[in-house]
């Protein structure tokens, strides 16, 4: 890991252990991993894998047992209490459960943060009504929380985040408890932000959906360490570790994988609210031509249907082509999988 | 016969009334000056509080505790010299503050306690995440979160130490409390005991009363 300028959040060598009642848990083994500037960056595992643990080192809101954390150059093992504070100024994160002051109302919930940084209540009043502008929620400024749906709070916690301007966005499983079109307009509203601010995100996350719509990088953890990590496509698409291929393919990477042969494989990821059958049968009709379903799974990652499908399409590629257009007017996610020509 | 009665008792029972409101309102505003810190240190320094600090926290459990267990008519007569001390003599509705006061603050502490712990550690943790210091967080995220259940906690409070303060009466201290013991007890007027009951009744559900409704208006989580 060569020092690039790109680079705004560098894990050295971080491990992190908890010493409980029952003995010592190791929830973090020497990870190392480098986050670009504007990054959208996805980090996957299974539940207790060491996710949250991570993200939380990012900020120090746990203090890694080894290791060091870098934010844009900057060890933050050597930051001092109020160094460190002004440094989170800089660091927003998001929750699973939306964490906020039920006793405010959205704008003064959004005006928290500005209110930490000293800034005055006119000017935070006026910036806050522009962030909530910003995420659709302007009409909602003086409900509170209770009355507000849980996309609703998400956006309220997204434009709280936004009120100190940082450079880092952490999202701990920010749409976990998100039905699935309300976990798309988020996914497109953070999508939006890194576009729009330039702010790098980092996305927790155990939902493979997730990550394929809107990360570019990704980092798989398992079991405290750090499996595999690379580009969506490069990992999705050719995973070399056990536990990134019982990520893609949840029935066992070791089966599924070897048995392809043929020139056209492609892999479909169908989001939750396509129903399946029907396209590849509809796709089949249409193209008038057979298709070979080397592998087929769905199950159910943090209450989101997730289903996926490796086809072999027919040698024509002509034939083979149109079945991929046809796939994706219907706004399937498709992948050639070459790199496993048999 | 009613006007009758008011004519001998009214003003009496008036002053008292006075008396036992002075007594219980102002140990009540004492004891929260005291018990608020207290209750906000058990909760910081506490295992896993926002500063841990077992030493200080093992200390103040401890006084709190005992203090909590001493029955308040033993904690009065004991500290009879430090009230001395202090308002320059023992018997005497301001004298019998002293106690009630020294009385009520650990058991405010403990309320106050619960209250704070009551607040989702989420937030706290998206306000460290913030960047928010331990006394914003305290003052901005545990106490006003919390302001529902503190005002529960304040109104319970007022109801015990009234019904303290109407205890001390029966050694001297003034207020409903003497007037009970000293007509119904020592002189068999039995009709003004009872009346003393029903104001100290009533008094315990006005302020019952004040309380749920403020807490009820402040808390923002109740839809509707
Ligand atoms: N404060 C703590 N004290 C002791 N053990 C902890 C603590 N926090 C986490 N752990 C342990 O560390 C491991 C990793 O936990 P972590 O919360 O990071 O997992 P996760 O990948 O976020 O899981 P999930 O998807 O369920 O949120 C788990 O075994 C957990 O029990
Ligand atoms: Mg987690």
């Amino acid at each position: 890991m060569g020092a690039d300028e790109n680079t705004i959040i560098r894990v050295e060598n971080v491990s992190k252990t908890f010493s409980g009642k029952d003995g010592q848990v190791e929830a973090l083994k020497n990870i190392n991993l480098d986050i670009h500037q504007g990054d959208i960056f996805g980090i996957i595992g299974m539940s207790g894998a060491g996710k949250s643990t991570l993200v939380r080192c990012l900020n120090f809101l746990e203090r890694p047992t080894e290791g060091h954390v870098f934010i844009d150059g900057k060890d933050l093992s050597g930051l001092n209490e109020k160094e460190l504070r002004a440094e989170r100024t800089q660091i927003a994160m998001i929750f699973q459960h939306f964490n906020l002051l039920m006793q405010r109302n959205v704008i003064d919930n959004v005006c928290f943060p500005m209110e930490i940084l000293g800034i005055s209540k006119a000017k935070a009043r006026k910036r806050a009504l522009e962030l909530l502008e910003e995420v659709d929620l302007a009409d909602k400024a003086k409900s509170y929380p209770a009355q507000l749906s849980g996309g609703q709070k998400q956006r309220v916690a997204i434009a709280r985040a936004l009120a100190s301007d940082p450079k880092i966005l952490l999202c701990d499983e920010a749409t976990s408890a998100l039905d699935p079109t309300t976990t798309k307009s988020i996914l497109a509203l953070l999508k939006e932000i890194n576009e729009k601010h330039g702010i790098t995100i980092v996305i927790i996350t155990h939902a493979m959906s997730v990550v394929q719509e809107i990360c570019n990088r990704v980092a798989i953890i398992d079991g405290g360490t750090l499996a595999e990590t690379g580009t969506v496509l490069e990992v999705f698409s050719r995973p070399k570790s056990r536990a990134a291929m019982k990520l893609v393919y949840p029935d066992g990477g070791d089966t599924s994988v070897a048995e392809m042969k043929g020139r056209h494989c492609i892999r479909i990821v169908f989001s939750s609210n396509s129903s399946f059958e029907p396209v590849i049968g509809n796709m089949v009709l249409y193209c008038n031509a057979p298709v070979n379903i080397l592998l087929a799974d769905t199950r159910d990652i943090g209450g989101i249907a997730q289903g996926q499908m490796i086809l072999q399409l027919p040698e024509d590629e002509q034939v083979a082509a149109r079945m991929i257009a046809y796939l994706r007017e219907r706004n399937l996610g498709v992948e050639e999988l070459d790199g496993y020509v048999g | 016969m009613l006007a009758e009665f008011w004519q001998e008792y009214g003003q009496m029972l008036a002053e008292g009334t006075g008396t036992t409101l002075y007594m219980t309102l102002a140990s009540t505003l004492m004891a929260y000056v005291l018990g608020i810190p207290m209750g906000i240190i058990l909760v910081v320094t506490a295992p896993g509080g926002l500063k841990p600090n077992a030493p200080v926290y093992k200390v103040m459990d401890f006084i709190v505790n005992i203090v909590r267990s001493i029955p308040f008519l033993i904690l009065l007569i004991m500290i009879m010299p430090f009230t001395r001390l202090i308002v320059g003599q023992s018997y005497g509705s301001t004298a019998t503050v002293v106690p009630l006061v020294v009385s009520a603050a650990p058991f405010i502490a403990r309320m106050v306690e619960s209250s704070l712990l009551e607040v989702d550690h989420g937030v706290i943790e998206a306000a460290q995440s913030m960047g928010a210091d331990n006394w914003t967080i305290i003052w901005k995220v545990m106490l006003t979160e919390a302001r529902t259940s503190l005002i529960v906690g304040a109104t319970i409070a007022l109801g015990t130490i009234l019904g303290y303060s109407a205890m001390a009466g029966t050694v001297g201290g003034g207020g409903l409390g003497d007037i009970a013991i000293r007509y119904g007890y020592y002189r068999y007027e039995t009709n003004v005991m009872l009346i003393t009951v029903v104001l100290l009744v009533l008094l315990v559900q006005i302020m019952q009363a004040i309380g749920m409704k403020i807490s009820k208006k402040l808390d923002k989580r109740i839809t509707g």
